[in-house]
């Protein structure tokens, strides 16, 4: 533990200093980012850890990035990790948004400032559509019946019936538990 | 007396905003109903900010009305109620899922939670496409948005055929669609 190398530690800070000061549009945009950087880049976490972790952050209270962050920098890296994980991803918009609250109203009436956030809006868009094509492929490639179909429930329920997520990940995690029952009464075998 | 008046009242916001959409409404009622903080009109120019900047909305929140009530230590106050609710509830989870997650019955739990991650995020994704190419009317005003239809599709392409950064792509469709937008 006290071992490890001060690097992990930098590159732990930084990495969600920088993606969280890139976090336009609330946690669902930080999770395909996180994703991209942790799993794909750094290969420091597998993608079904990072869908746990995703889970866990959204059951519970407070900013999904945040939680998130908490559970990724204490799997890297223990407590400091997390620890150090908070501080990289609250640090950003507390100081963005101490420069622009002393001068709000000239930011917010900002054209180019608008046009920008505007042009971003559809790479945003495109960062999530790209990762969520990578993951849905992945729960696809499964040939899980059961999976897809909460997959698409869930998506129908949150999108058209404004659902809040956190009972779509009730009810999700309940079919998961009651299939495990089942199968165990049915083959007989204690795990 | 005024900082402990403020921690309190972003605790109340991190510990009840759950699955991270419910941010704004609890907000409103903490900073404009309950403590006059901030008046409608403010509240609305903060929403409008917490939108156009990074972060969560409750930590974005929490600055703007701790450093205009308290000062910057009236904002690390705020900050910290904002976020150690969640902090607690996740290390609390996170033992639990160290400890118990290689039981079958965990893993048929977090089997059932996947997908569902998966559509959130896909949701999400979606809403925020609609509002890039039909803007806050939605896809039943019709007119597409030409210069954002183009931008998702190069952004899409530079991600997924070129393995381009996603920062570099946000970057770039804000810097290109940016100048468009100014220019037409």
């Amino acid at each position: 533990m006290n071992q490890r190398p001060r690097r992990v530690y930098r590159t732990l800070f930084f990495s969600f200093f920088y993606l969280s000061a890139f976090t336009f549009g609330g946690g669902y945009v930080m999770l395909p980012l996180m994703q991209k950087k942790f799993v794909d880049q750094l290969a420091w976490l597998d993608e079904r850890e990072m869908l746990d972790y995703a889970a866990i952050a959204q059951s519970a209270p407070g900013a999904v990035a945040v939680d998130a962050s908490i559970l990724v920098g204490y799997r890297v890296a223990g407590i400091p990790g997390a620890a150090l994980a908070v501080l990289g991803t609250v640090l950003p918009p507390l100081l963005i948004l101490s420069v622009v609250s002393a001068c709000y109203s000239a930011f917010r009436d900002n054209p180019v400032v608008s046009a920008v956030l505007r042009g971003m809006q559809a790479g945003v868009a495109a960062v999530i559509c790209d990762v969520v094509l990578t993951l849905g492929r992945d729960v696809a490639a499964r040939r899980d019946l059961l999976s897809l179909g909460l997959m698409a429930a869930a998506f129908l329920v949150t999108y058209f019936g404004g659902l809040n997520p956190v009972w779509s990940l009730l009810a999700c995690g309940a079919v998961g538990a009651i299939r495990a029952l089942l199968a165990r009464r049915k083959g007989g075998a204690r795990p | 007396m005024i900082l402990l008046h403020l921690f309190w009242s972003f605790f109340q916001v991190g510990l009840f905003s759950v699955g991270g959409t419910a941010a704004l409404p609890l907000v409103q009622e903490q900073v404009v109903a309950r403590n006059g903080w901030l008046t409608m009109a403010e509240f609305t120019d903060l929403a409008t900010i917490s939108e156009m900047t990074p972060g969560p909305i409750a930590i974005n929140a929490a600055t703007f009305v701790g450093i205009r009530l308290a000062g910057i230590p009236g904002a690390l106050v705020a900050t910290a109620g904002a976020v150690l609710p969640g902090c607690a509830v996740v290390a609390l989870l996170a033992w639990v899922y160290f400890r118990y997650r290689s039981l079958r019955l965990v893993q048929s739990v977090l089997d059932g939670l996947r997908p569902a991650v998966v559509a959130l995020i896909a949701s999400a994704g979606l809403s925020i496409l609609v509002l890039a190419l039909w803007g806050e009317a939605g896809a039943a005003s019709g007119g597409v948005n030409w210069i954002a239809a183009g931008l998702f599709l190069a952004a899409l392409l530079a991600l997924r055929r070129f393995r381009w950064s996603p920062i570099w792509v946000m970057l770039g469709a804000g810097v290109l669609g940016g100048a468009a937008y100014l220019l037409i």
